[in-house]
């Protein structure tokens, strides 16, 4: 009798509770959801393109908010469901550019700009004192 | 002389940036973003009906030797009452589309398509965007040609007009 009341009431807990929604609900794990975050800054929302979708209010952007907590729940590393997204959308998606052939010129430019100024001015300064 | 150049060549780098940023600003990005599921096979999904008569869709469904536009669109899109004559032209040639309705409800749905007309032989149902997400569609309406093998094999983004109608018939594998 007892058993039964005790699994009625859970039945009458789990029917009212709504389903909890992961594009607008933290993950009860503060790692995973730190995680999640992470990630949620760094890719951008498709339909509101300037923003993170971690703060847009786009219906889509929830919905990619959704499925990333949803996977790091189920296990999955931030990397994963970034290549995920970015398997979909493109490099565009992400906010976090990759090291490849590609994007050589990122990575590389300001440190040539770099060395080309320290040349520059070391160059000056040799000419200075020559004068 | 020559060295005098090279001093300049900093100022010149700075300003060049300075002018691309401004007219950045002044015009704003406005990137269509393709799906990159071009070429690849349709990833797996079971679209649920949402309206009473029209069957949902799933991916085998696609793999029964017949070519087919996947439209993805929702009864909320006001670009999307524009394609529908469209698709109905398309329909009337003998291409089978099948649509996906994002975050949509029956009854909206069942509204937009008893005034526009229903070019589509089955409605899956996309509450949560997961399959437009899994297709790499950025919004509504998309159409996805899928050749009969399941294979995604163009996207066209935005509305479908009059004017595309050749060469999604091209890309269908059907003679215009």
């Amino acid at each position: 009798m007892r058993i039964a009341f005790a699994i009625l009431a859970a039945l009458a807990l789990s029917a009212q509770a709504p389903p909890l929604d992961y594009a607008q609900v933290s993950l009860s794990d503060p790692v995973k959801e730190k995680q999640a975050v992470e990630l949620m800054d760094t890719m951008r929302c498709v339909v509101c393109q300037g923003q993170p979708i971690s703060g847009s209010d786009a219906e889509m952007a929830g919905d990619m908010r959704r499925i990333i907590r949803e996977r790091i729940a189920a296990g999955d590393r931030p990397d994963d469901v970034r290549a995920w997204l970015v398997s979909r959308y493109g490099d565009f998606v992400s906010f976090k550019p990759e090291v490849k052939p590609a994007t050589l010129p990122l990575w590389l430019v300001p440190l040539a700009a770099l060395l080309g100024g320290l040349w520059l001015v070391l160059s000056r300064l040799k000419f200075r004192r020559r004068q | 002389m020559k060295r005098r150049a090279i001093l300049w060549l900093p100022l010149a780098l700075v300003l060049t940036l300075l002018v691309t940023f401004w007219r950045g600003l002044l015009q704003p990005d406005d990137h269509v973003i393709a799906s990159q599921m071009v070429g690849k096979p349709l990833p797996e999904f079971a679209a649920p009906a949402i309206l009473p008569g029209r069957p949902g869709i799933a991916t085998a469904d696609f793999r029964d030797g017949k070519p087919r536009l996947l439209n993805v669109f929702a009864s909320w899109c006001l670009p999307c009452v524009a394609e529908v004559p469209v698709l109905m032209r398309l329909k009337a040639m003998g291409v089978d589309v099948v649509g996906v309705a994002v975050h949509d409800t029956a009854p909206a749905l069942e509204q937009f398509l008893a005034r526009n007309g229903n070019p589509y032989s089955r409605i899956g149902s996309d509450p949560q965007s997961r399959i437009q997400l899994s297709l790499g569609s950025a919004g509504v309406p998309e159409t996805f040609v899928v050749d009969g093998k399941g294979t995604i094999v163009y996207q066209h983004i935005g509305v479908v007009a009059e004017r595309d109608i050749p060469n999604l018939l091209e890309k269908l594998g059907q003679r215009p």
